[in-house]
């Protein structure tokens, strides 16, 4: 009896090193700019080669301006990290998309659009989002530089075979509530180290519900609870996806590609290493209050008191969140007054989340003193959204349209919160200075994020 | 970077906070370099600014271990933040628990991640607030201990281990498995 996870896994071990330590093939490697240049000058220094090129794809996306994109990088330093991405692709002969490419974007929003991102594969990335295309069924986990490195030039990875959760969503989720609250719910169930050491398989009727990038909205965030990686079983949604994406298998490899796609999943009595539920109906919309994303609650409700905290650990911590974010114990979510407004990220700037901000915000205007921005994924998402007259609905609305990349979910850009500066933010962090320093974010979903836009202030969208 | 690790002793400080994320180890500005040194100078930047800040205070100059909270160095993969711990000067670091990302980037970078139960690491953080306490830790017998009778065993991730006490080239090491891996992607074309 195997779960999803151990289907996966069994499929990539090339050799098994010692007890529950393998050398694992890697399907798909995914770059980016910031943690790809000490791993190409590793392998340029031990006259090493990238064993397999045409597994491996880069883009730009973590420090470049998402402005203007016919002028050139302002920033030098930046400038300097793209350059050296294109010298180095060039030189191994692995594909980029670069900033004047059509398919430029963030790498978790590049990867499922072209298809690459398939069923039952293994994918890696020098970046902790990874776990983002785990909604197709693939066991994707981030890795560090020295690890990006060890794959360019093997191919492989070697892993301590991670312990599986299951994370099983039931019941239906109410009108105004998104896979964005039900991730946060999760995170703020579990805690941000909830799953760790764990790779966490989302069961449940919730969770098959789901829409493909709704999925990939839940699967980005495992991270967050301190997972290795988080799965989706493929059914007839992941499938339909990916019929006649660019990448994906056509004509009669279709037909095998299906055939085998449908055995990545858990056995009915598999067993997993811990369990963990959730009611989708219990669920609201979520808002973060803290400093990590497990310090959240429902929009609903006030800002906690630490005194009422149970350990000592986490009585300092809230506190300490608490003097950060500017905020007082008692105050109701609903009403907190915001600054800026970031419709972005790998976890929430697909078609699907600008589609249901823009009705939202539709025939309204962004509330004076607000500065509130749109970061499409990709430049094929932006694309899509303009093909849909969703720029004019924003720009309208008062909200910069803007070109695809990271942006402010870390704020290697120009697009920085200033010190004190609050938002509302569809992103997936809401660590201390994330997206700039002294900056205080709230994490939400895209509804939420832009009826606060309109409001200037954090409101529960369900009200609308 | 091939550094191995067998034993070490040295002053010790307390950072006690629980889910130390990376973006505090290093924040953002600073990834955007193409080297793997130039960082134990931002280790900490935002924090730093603080005068108050445990890594400001006389008596935590010249510190090579660090005890902190739970979950330490959740958050972003960046190697970047265990560059800036090593390049700051810091062999090991005890905590109750580690995220798996950065526990990953330790054990290639010759920094080594103790994991204790919280109860012995309060004991540290407490002995560390004191300021001139000193830790030795041995891994090769999987000890750690200090000058005022504490001592205890610690497990370590083999694999991680093996890296640290060698100081093995992983890559180097990975490709004299070629003929598997070769095996391998015949099988599976």
């Amino acid at each position: 009896m195997k779960t999803l996870f151990d289907r996966v896994w069994d499929a990539h071990v090339v050799r098994e090193l010692a007890d529950g330590v393998a050398l694992l093939y890697v399907d798909l490697h995914l770059v980016h700019e910031v943690t790809s240049p000490q791993a190409f000058a590793g392998l340029r220094r031990d006259g090493r080669k990238v064993r397999r090129p045409e597994r491996t794809l880069a883009t730009v996306d973590h420090s470049v301006p998402t402005g203007d994109r016919s002028l050139p990088i302002a920033d030098p330093i930046a400038a300097r990290q793209v350059d050296a991405l294109s010298t180095n692709v060039r030189e191994f002969g692995v594909e980029l998309f670069d900033l004047g490419s059509a398919g430029q974007g963030i790498v978790h929003v590049i990867g499922p659009e072209l298809g690459a991102t398939q069923p039952g594969m293994l994918i890696v990335c020098g970046d902790s989002h990874t776990a983002t295309h785990g909604a197709f069924g693939a066991f994707a986990l981030g890795i560090g530089t020295s690890e990006v490195e060890h794959v360019l030039a093997t191919q492989c990875l070697v892993l301590n075979k991670p312990r599986n959760l299951e994370a099983r969503i039931t019941g239906c989720r109410a009108p105004g509530v998104s896979a964005k609250d039900l991730i946060l719910a999760l995170i703020g169930k579990i805690g941000t180290a909830g799953a760790r050491g764990h790779v966490i398989e989302y069961t449940g009727d919730a969770i098959r519900a789901l829409s493909m990038e709704e999925r990939m909205t839940v699967c980005n965030m495992s991270i967050e609870a301190g997972a290795r990686a988080g799965m989706i079983a493929p059914d007839e949604v992941t499938f339909d996806y990916l019929e006649g994406r660019p990448r994906a298998p056509a004509g009669a490899a279709w037909a095998t590609a299906l055939e085998r796609w449908q055995t990545f999943r858990s056995d009915p009595t598999a067993r997993y290493d811990s369990q963990v539920r959730l009611d989708a109906d219990t669920v609201g919309p979520q808002v973060t209050w803290g400093t990590t994303p497990g310090m959240v609650a429902d929009i609903t409700a006030r800002v906690p008191d630490p005194a009422q905290l149970a350990s000592e650990n986490e009585r300092r911590a809230a506190e300490r969140a608490l003097e950060y974010m500017g905020l007082v114990p008692g105050t109701p979510l609903a009403g907190i007054p915001i600054d800026r407004v970031f419709l972005g990220s790998c976890t929430n700037a697909r078609i699907e989340d600008l589609r249901v901000a823009a009705n939202v915000v539709r025939g309204r205007h962004v509330a004076s003193r607000v500065r509130a921005m749109v970061v499409p994924g990709s430049q094929r998402v932006k694309a899509q959204a303009e093909r849909e007259g969703l720029d004019r609905v924003f720009r309208e609305a008062g909200f910069e349209w803007r070109n695809a990349g990271c942006s402010m979910c870390i704020g290697m850009n120009a697009d920085v919160l200033g010190a004190g500066e609050r938002c509302a933010a569809t992103s997936n962090r809401n660590f201390e200075g994330r997206q700039g320093r002294g900056g205080r974010t709230h994490l939400m979903s895209p509804a939420m994020a832009a009826a606060a836009a309109i409001e200037g202030r954090l409101v529960d969208v369900r009200e609308w | 970077m091939v550094t191995d690790f067998v034993r070490h002793r040295g002053k010790a400080v307390a950072l006690p906070r629980r889910d130390v994320d990376t973006d505090q180890i290093i924040p953002k500005q600073f990834l955007k370099g193409v080297e793997r040194t130039g960082y134990g100078q931002s280790l900490f930047y935002d924090w730093r600014a603080d005068p108050d800040f445990e890594l400001n205070r006389p008596e935590a100059q010249g510190a090579t271990i660090l005890v902190t909270g739970p979950n330490f160095g959740c958050g972003s993969s960046r190697e970047h933040a265990v560059w800036a711990l090593a390049e700051y000067g810091f062999r090991a670091i005890i905590a109750p628990s580690f995220a798996d990302i950065f526990l990953s980037n330790c054990y290639r970078n010759g920094v080594l991640p103790v994991q204790l139960p919280a109860a012995d690491v309060e004991t540290l953080l407490q002995r560390a607030a004191s300021g001139s306490y000193e830790i030795a830790v041995d891994l090769e017998q999987c000890v750690l201990s200090d000058d005022r009778g504490f001592s205890a065993r610690f497990t370590a991730d083999a694999y991680g281990r093996e890296l640290l006490l060698r100081g093995l080239d992983e890559i180097g090491r990975t490709l004299l498995e070629e003929p598997s891996i070769a095996a391998y992607e015949r099988s599976h074309t």
